[in-house]
């Protein structure tokens, strides 16, 4: 028996000597929301393509529903694409768009037309089936896109950035809708982005690509909070890289010198002493503490250091930090209303202040260049 | 097309006599040597013939009576016919032409293009001359055949219906490849790709995705030589030996041979009318295809 909706197993791509995908190993339960989000170029279309048998994979085997799909053509496979460019039919009207799939399994008249208009209902387009795609907005057509796919009840619906062509309110309205419709209709969705945010509020889980290869595999809370190498720490979300290195080691903790001070941390991977470390840290997490709060001791362990730069965000103030040591800092302060102190979040630039982080709440990784 | 910086009153003063001058010109150029001899046309096609001049002025539709002679009839029908064999058999060779050109590299194309036009370099008559010495009895063709040992004795290639068909073929072609590729250049891979995913079989997707795409090219391609077609009167007499006559030859030798003129007239306004519903055809056909295009 095996769960998998979908598996690829060591699954190359080369367009002429350049390789697009490397040994790519992938499993989606059925059901299961995933995402592949990486930068542009870093495969991820591809692995759609070759899902959806538009183009055959150079090595590794493809399986969907346990069925090896290296011989068959994208008509028989039971999958559909969402295309980015919607490539809805431009001759023909909404409903026909709809039909064109459920009339090539031969249904036919009333079944025909329950059909695709319970599927308009679903994607709210049902008054928009006579019209042409051309007479419709983007997000209108998108609908069009998602109900000509979701009619043919596929196992896995395949959507190639969907919604990077929608404006940035539009999307957010449709992240939600695509999510819920996911959920009613138990349908795999396998979804290609390159925006972190779309990829961690929609996904059960999140494949990470970089350079043709799957960096981190993981649910969208680890990705975020314990990436796993610098790439997936720096794409996904903003982070703070400090250098360091391990002066002793207990493992999990280890003291850790960054510069002129000793910081001990807890961190899963295994140290020497001795070794480089990046220690990252989420701008959320870093604490400001202003000249005029805490006293001297407290003040003692932190790391001094001056406001650059203040950008005001409407629920956070975004603060660019130079340590004394040289390295600079991104910090995204939140307003408490429960800290009278911390209010105004009224940072100037040039101002004096201490910066420490929570602990435990810090990405520990070997360095890397 | 977007229209920029509509508010500029000093340059657009500027431009003004120019674009008069432009447009004016081309409207006096159309009305001087389009519409006013196709006005003259239609006028000499109600008129009587003259004794002493080629027309004389009493009013009459006997020229259009006369086209109804079953004589006439039959060569209004040889010509639609031949014309439209003609039509088919570029339609049927210039379309997969025409899909093959557009997957060829995209380096290649201006080339493959190139030497689709290359033979209007040459006149088509001049074309139509070196037809006859390869069909004709001790021409090339039959040469060849007889070298390679096909045929014993030569075929008799020139002055039949298949020789001027060829002809015609010969010099129509281009008309058709040439937009029928301009639409199936145009015409989005993606929508084929969306096709087959969502199941179509390769005849599902000609018949219900490529076709009606690129409808309004091959109706432009079909009047671009089915038009030329009916009035390609030389190609008939010089492959076909002036053995059938065509609207083309009635009309020339009722100006020329018979001086006629309100009889040639009549033929020639029929031919336009014939034109004019084409020409409506595709304004119907482009208008369907056009509305809803992708954004």
């Amino acid at each position: 028996m095996n769960e998998w909706v979908i598996e690829l197993r060591n699954v190359s791509k080369a367009y002429a000597a350049h390789a697009v995908l490397r040994n790519i190993n992938l499993q989606v339960r059925a059901g299961e929301f995933l995402t592949l989000l990486g930068p542009s170029g870093c495969g991820k279309t591809t692995i759609l393509r070759l899902l959806a048998g538009f183009e055959p994979a150079d090595g590794g085997e493809i399986l969907i529903g346990g069925q090896d799909m290296r011989t068959l053509p994208p008509e028989q496979r039971h999958v559909n694409t969402v295309f980015q460019s919607y490539a809805l039919f431009p001759h023909l009207t909404v409903f026909e768009n709809v039909a064109f799939g459920p009339r090539l399994k031969r249904i036919r008249g009333e079944a025909l037309r329950e059909r695709v208009m319970d599927t308009l209902r679903m994607v709210k387009l049902e008054d928009f089936a006579g019209r042409k795609p051309g007479q419709l907005s983007g997000g209108q057509q998108q609908r069009v896109a998602i109900a000509r796919a979701v009619v043919n009840q596929p196992r896995v619906l395949l959507l190639d950035e969907p919604l990077s062509a929608l404006d940035y309110k539009l999307r957010k309205a449709m992240q939600l809708e695509l999510k819920q419709l996911q959920r009613r209709l138990g349908i795999t969705f396998i979804f290609v982005t390159h925006d972190q945010e779309e990829a961690l509020s929609m996904s059960d889980r999140v494949a990470v690509m970089n350079a043709g290869r799957i960096e981190q595999f993981g649910a969208p809370r680890q990705i975020y909070e314990a990436p796993e190498n610098l790439f997936v720490a720096r794409f996904v979300g903003e982070i703070n890289n400090l250098p360091g290195r391990v002066v002793a080691a207990a493992p999990p903790r280890y003291d850790i010198r960054l510069h002129d001070r000793v910081v001990n941390l807890k961190s899963p991977y295994v140290f020497g002493v001795g070794d480089r470390v990046n220690v990252l840290i989420r701008p959320e997490d870093v604490r400001i503490w202003r000249e005029c709060e805490g006293s001297a001791e407290e003040r003692a362990a932190l790391f001094p250091a001056v406001v650059e730069g203040v950008v005001y965000k409407g629920s956070t103030v975004d603060l660019v930090i130079r340590l004394d040591s040289g390295d600079v800092l991104s910090t995204t302060q939140f307003f408490n209303e429960d800290d009278q102190a911390i209010v105004n979040l009224d940072f100037r630039e040039g101002e004096r202040v201490f910066v420490d982080w929570v602990h435990d709440w810090e990405t520990i990784l070997p360095h890397e260049e | 097309m977007r229209r920029k910086a509509q508010g500029h009153p000093v340059p657009m003063r500027i431009r003004e006599p120019f674009k008069l001058l432009a447009v004016g010109a081309i409207y006096f150029w159309l009305t001087a040597f389009a519409l006013l001899p196709n006005l003259l046309v239609v006028i000499a096609s109600v008129l009587e013939r003259g004794s002493d001049e080629f027309v004389a002025f009493a009013f009459t539709l006997d020229s259009y009576r006369r086209l109804l002679d079953p004589l006439y009839l039959g060569v209004l029908l040889d010509s639609l016919g031949l014309a439209a064999a003609t039509t088919a058999l570029c339609l049927l060779l210039g379309y997969p032409f025409a899909y093959l050109l557009t997957r060829m590299p995209v380096r290649w194309r201006p080339v493959l293009l190139l030497l689709v036009i290359i033979p209007f370099w040459t006149s088509s008559l001049v074309r139509t001359y070196a037809m006859v010495i390869l069909l004709q009895t001790n021409g090339w063709l039959n040469q060849i055949l007889l070298g390679l040992g096909l045929i014993a004795e030569p075929l008799e290639l020139l002055y039949t219906e298949p020789a001027v068909i060829a002809g015609m073929l010969y010099a129509l072609l281009p008309f058709m490849i040439l937009p029928l590729y301009a639409a199936l250049e145009k015409l989005d891979r993606r929508l084929i790709e969306a096709a087959r995913d969502l199941g179509a079989g390769w005849i599902t997707i000609f018949r219900r995705i490529i076709l009606p795409l690129t409808l309004p090219g091959v109706v432009a391609g079909c009047m671009l030589t089915f038009l030329p077609g009916l009035g390609m009167f030389y190609v008939a007499d010089l492959l076909g030996g002036a053995k059938t006559m065509l609207v083309g030859n009635l009309i020339r030798d009722q100006f020329l041979s018979a001086r006629d003129w309100p009889f040639g007239a009549a033929a020639s306004v029929l031919l336009t009318g014939l034109m004019g519903l084409l020409l409506w055809a595709y304004y119907l056909s482009s208008r369907r295809a056009g509305r809803g295009a992708l954004p």
